[in-house]
């Protein structure tokens, strides 16, 4: 069993905060598809920077601004080694998913024009539907939408048939982060490549499970947050391929993406620099770096195998409370997420009386709301299970949502 | 002492006798079963109170010089939450709800609900009761 040879125990130890109590009750988090815990080896990272080596990047010529500028830069090779990217300037670090989608819209969005199509898939976080919505009405390009089919998966007929000359970009997700499922990112890059469309995938939600390898997919940009990888919040990345980041002119204006300014003309900087305006969060992209040797040390296969284990273990036992319905696809096909709703109730109270047991789990519409439509539900309960959660903590949780449902009913 | 004080006493009385957070809790889905109390055409969008994870419906109407308020959510809990707001300042004149605290919240180990970012929008319903106080208020003057 992975559990065994995993040593789950000595990973928790980890994790200071799985130690603590909520409403009296041990913490059990499964809302880990909304941000991860980080471990003591992540958080002494961040301590050890302001502690030893604070300054600002890419400017001093002191000792310690130098060490600051090697450890971002270091940062950034890890990351660039984990995606496989074939450049370290092909990896821009940003403050999450949301900016460097809001950056890939605003950048190469104004390469697009009126009569252009751009197909945006129906299972995506707001985050990805909202600035290309935005572009679209600065530069009139057409939003398509690839619908969801019954089951939380794409309608992958209709993509096909949807792509033409006119399709400028695709943007999807790896991920689904309301239902776990796993999109064929492969599939769509490749029809996309096709009539020369480039294509956005959104991987903060398959980052914290799946490796992926932009190299090999051939993916022109992929956007991750850090703190969905046991890294701090406020810190991702946008990798690019080099021509296109070549191509795209500047988001931001500012210190450090600039080579000479004067009033007359300001030659920017080169890759990675010329997105990178301003001082960056410096303590977090260098805590990036360590949250993806710690996953590395523990291996994302293992992790993958583990997740899938308690993802199968919890299915199981929801499945035989009466009256539970799940969404999305089965558990071959998705991350860690169990999206449910428990007949005639409410998401709100079950996740109410589960928190006053300690169990953190996510309820609304997850910030996709086309997807709660297309169910017709206001929105589901989610719980999202990480490497270091159990099946003891899947029991408390069966137990509890029992628990839950009949003080409700 | 006013009325709105007296209830928030009585409430208050009412928990204080509970020991732990599942009678509370059981108490609260006990009231909320007492809605929905506002009729079905006034279970409109225009009368949906923004900033809550589940949809609630709240509906004042001037009976005398006093307000009458009906509501209905779909949660269960929410509507234990309104049913004992409704408790509290149904018929009432708008003077009095206007001046009135909500301290019985704090007493009755709700306040956790109380906190803006806290998705039940309890804020929210309170904000909606005082400005339709506020609204009868005008009109009555």
């Amino acid at each position: 069993m992975a559990e065994a040879k995993f040593n789950i125990d000595k990973i928790r130890q980890d994790f200071p905060i799985l130690q603590r109590k909520v409403n009296g009750q041990n913490l059990v988090y499964f809302d880990n598809a909304a941000t991860s815990q980080t471990p003591k080896q992540v958080i002494d990272c961040i301590i050890d920077y302001y502690e030893n080596y604070n300054a600002n990047i890419h400017r001093g010529v002191h000792s310690l601004s130098q060490e600051a500028t090697d450890a971002y830069e270091q940062a950034r090779i890890k990351i660039q080694k984990h995606f496989n990217a074939k450049q370290a300037h092909e990896i821009i670090l940003t403050s999450g998913t949301t900016h460097a989608i809001n950056l890939v819209a605003h950048a190469y969005g104004s390469m697009l024009t009126k009569g252009d199509e751009v197909l945006v898939s129906a299972l995506e976080h707001h985050s990805n539907i909202v600035p290309w919505q935005m572009m679209c009405e600065k530069n009139g390009a057409h939003l398509k939408v690839i619908p969801m089919l019954e089951n939380g998966q794409l309608d992958m007929e209709y993509f096909h048939q949807s792509l033409s000359t006119k399709t400028k970009m695709v943007f999807v997700n790896h991920v689904s982060n309301a239902l776990g499922t796993i999109n064929p990112i492969q599939e769509i890059i490749n029809a996309a490549h096709q009539v020369n469309a480039r294509v956005l995938v959104d991987g903060a939600q398959a980052a914290p499970h799946i490796q992926a390898d932009v190299q090999a997919l051939d993916v022109d940009f992929y956007t991750v947050s850090a703190h969905k990888m046991c890294g701090p919040t406020g810190v991702g990345m946008l990798y690019a391929k080099e021509e296109l980041l070549e191509q795209m002119p500047p988001y931001q204006g500012g210190g450090e993406m600039i080579a000479e300014v004067s009033f007359e003309k300001t030659t920017y900087a080169g890759l990675p620099h010329k997105f990178e305006a301003g001082t960056p969060n410096i303590a977090g992209g260098i805590a990036f770096g360590a949250a993806l040797d710690y996953m590395h040390e523990i291996g994302f296969k293992s992790i993958e195998a583990y997740e899938n284990e308690l993802l199968i273990y919890a299915t199981h036992l929801i499945q035989e409370i009466d009256g539970i319905v799940i969404y999305g696809p089965e558990p071959e096909s998705k991350t860690a997420v169990l999206s449910f709703n428990v007949e005639g109730l409410h998401a709100y109270d079950l996740g109410t009386i589960l928190d006053q047991m300690g169990i953190a789990l996510r309820t609304g519409h997850h910030c996709a709301q086309p997807i709660m439509e297309y169910y017709k539900i206001p929105g589901t309960a989610r719980a999202s299970f990480s490497f270091y959660n159990t099946k003891k903590e899947i029991n408390i949780f069966i137990d509890a949502l029992k628990k839950a449902i009949s003080m409700l009913t | 002492m006013s009325q709105i004080k007296e209830r928030q006493e009585e409430i208050i009385d009412e928990f204080s006798m509970f020991e732990d957070w599942m009678q509370r809790y059981e108490y609260m889905i006990e009231l909320g079963k007492s809605l929905p109390t506002i009729d079905e055409q006034h279970k409109k969008d225009e009368n949906i109170i923004k900033g809550c994870q589940s949809r609630v419906w709240l509906y004042a109407d001037l009976e005398g010089e006093k307000i009458k308020f009906s509501a209905d959510s779909d949660a269960i809990i929410t509507k234990g939450i309104i049913a004992l707001l409704i408790r509290v300042f149904s018929d009432q004149t708008p003077k009095d709800i206007l001046q009135a605290d909500v301290k019985f919240i704090d007493e009755i180990g709700l306040k956790d609900h109380l906190s803006p970012t806290r998705a039940n929008g309890l804020v929210s319903m309170i904000k909606q009761l005082k400005n339709y106080a506020l609204a009868y208020q005008a009109k009555l003057s």
